[in-house]
């Protein structure tokens, strides 16, 4: 490979008390790839994911996101911890959107979106609002600007937190199971709003139930089970024929 | 030819019926109860050996006016004080470091622990501890700087603070963790993503309670008289001392009272729906 990757994660390890999250994962996303993990619930894929923002510290491991080392500073051959700010810079290179939406309640969904660019990039705020503006308008929400997100349906959040993620400008966008928490008609416009992102080059590494999804959209589809990877490879391979009886009885149990 | 919904012929057509609405016997025999009652009071208050037209003349004396904004201007204050420490300690509190959650929790613990006319009293005679006070070369005698307007403010508003701070980390528990990590995946730090985020939502469930301690604050003020602040019991009672109207000056006070906390309350409801933004209407 001629380029470095984007994230790269190497023998990550997390303990939850005597739960053994994840045991010893490592995976390489590059550049513009859309990255899809699958597998039961408690599998670990949502920690995964969450320890590449540093919403969750691994126990041991490395993850690197952009060349940087995420959590420790190098010095010599020893690691430092990162004070706060020093993590909260980090994460500007990444973009999350969580299952249960997380806007901002008391804020607009235009007030949503400039939060971030606003009061942590510090930018001027009328710029930030075109720009959030043309956001609302890729999600198909230009007309629900000023509309609170009690009166947006699970959908509307859904792609507004999209939005939210996107004006940061992040490198990197994380999807922790985005249409879990929807009614089964919303589910098609937020994955609509995600495979427009994906044909944009975004780099994306999702966590989903949606095996449609995976197949049509992820240039690879990791599995996980019990903390770790058992299966990676393209969408036509994992989900199409699988080689891990692991993934065969996942898949069976999910599609059947 | 539709289908009858239903197969009911031999039951009655209700639907020109007229409409009795409920008769509340109970609620107009309690009415009449309480306006005897209240009626009887207050002809006993009339009869009583009570000077109505002293509370008349003292009702707006230079001295209650004085005490009354002495009051006012007292509870503001030490509710200010008290509220700027309830968020810090609510804060340092609900902090990842335990140096700051044991600063916290002793603060809340020695306050809330002793008594606010104690209180008052040490800090008012804090000169017999503290002879003099200040830094370096530059020093002052205790006495002339503890008035009763300090300590008073000193001991309700410090006194207030391990109060509000159980409030406000109320508040900010009632806040969903979601919002903490939406706020940290847009590269908040904690401090901003606390003001930005948390805070506001926590108002929501602040404020009631939080009115509620205002308006107790209003009334500790009172107890600011036993140092000699001149609140509007303190001038009521100076009053009473020199006419012996005792009664009729405690009449002129608890009117005052009264009315503070009649403004204070609709006030409060202005606060809630100000804060109620994005929850779909005034709860």
């Amino acid at each position: 490979m001629s380029n470095a990757p984007l994230v790269s994660i190497v023998k990550v390890e997390k303990h939850f008390g005597s739960f053994h999250a994840l045991k010893s994962v490592s995976l390489d996303v590059h550049a513009g790839e859309v990255l899809c993990i699958i597998g039961a619930s408690g599998s670990g894929k949502t920690t995964l994911l969450r320890c590449i923002n540093q919403l969750v510290q691994p126990d041991g491991g490395a993850i690197w996101v952009d060349g940087d080392l995420t959590g420790h500073r190098i010095q010599g051959h020893s690691l430092h911890p990162l004070s706060e700010a020093e993590i909260a810079r980090q994460r500007l290179s990444t973009g999350m959107v969580f299952q249960r939406f997380n806007l901002f309640p008391h804020m607009t969904a235009l007030e949503n979106i400039i939060e971030g660019p606003v009061q942590v990039l510090g930018r001027p705020r009328r710029e930030c609002e075109a720009e959030a503006r043309a956001l609302l308008e890729r999600v198909g929400l230009a007309h629900k600007a000023d509309a609170y997100p009690a009166n947006l349906s699970g959908g509307q959040q859904q792609r507004v937190a999209i939005a939210r993620a996107l004006a940061m400008k992040p490198k990197l966008m994380l999807f922790d199971e985005p249409t879990s928490a929807l009614d089964p008609e919303l589910v098609g416009e937020v994955l609509a709003v995600m495979k427009e992102l994906a044909r944009s080059g975004m780099t994306m590494i999702v966590v989903t139930h949606e095996l449609g999804f995976a197949r049509e959209v992820a240039d690879r589809v990791v599995f996980m089970d019990h903390g770790s990877i058992v299966e990676s490879g393209t969408a036509a391979e994992v989900l199409g024929s699988p080689r891990e009886t692991r993934t065969q009885a996942f898949l069976s149990a999910v599609l059947s | 030819m539709t289908q009858p919904t239903t197969t009911s012929a031999a039951l009655p057509d209700v639907s020109g019926y007229r409409l009795v609405p409920e008769r509340h016997w109970g609620r107009w025999a309690a009415v009449a109860i309480i306006a005897v009652l209240l009626a009887g009071l207050a002809r006993a208050f009339a009869v009583g050996d009570i000077e109505w037209n002293y509370v008349g003349e003292f009702f707006t004396a230079p001295a209650i006016m004085q005490g009354l904004v002495n009051t006012i201007w007292m509870s503001i204050a030490a509710m200010a004080l008290g509220i700027a420490l309830g968020v810090g300690t609510a804060i340092m509190r609900m902090s990842p470091n335990p140096v700051l959650q044991g600063v916290a929790m002793g603060y809340t613990w020695l306050f809330r622990g002793t008594p606010v006319i104690l209180q008052l009293l040490l800090w008012f005679n804090l000169a017999l501890v503290f002879p003099t006070v200040g830094f370096g070369d530059w020093s002052m005698r205790t006495v002339d700087v503890m008035t009763p307007m300090l300590a008073a403010l000193l001991g309700l508003g410090i006194n207030q603070g391990a109060y509000t701070s159980e409030v406000v980390r109320a508040g900010m528990l009632s806040v969903d963790i979601g919002q903490y990590e939406a706020a940290k995946s847009i590269g908040m730090t904690r401090m901003k993503s606390l003001r930005r985020i948390v805070l506001p939502q926590a108002m929501r469930v602040i404020i009631p309670p939080l009115g509620n301690e205002f308006i107790g604050m209003v009334k500790l003020t009172s107890l600011a008289s036993v140092i000699q602040f001149a609140e509007i019991l303190h001038a009521s009672q100076n009053i009473y001392y020199a006419n012996s109207r005792v009664i009729e000056l405690l009449i002129v006070a608890a009117i005052w009272y009264l009315i503070i906390v009649s403004i204070l309350t609709p006030l409060q409801m202005l606060l809630e729906r100000r804060f109620a933004r994005g929850t779909g209407g005034s709860r």
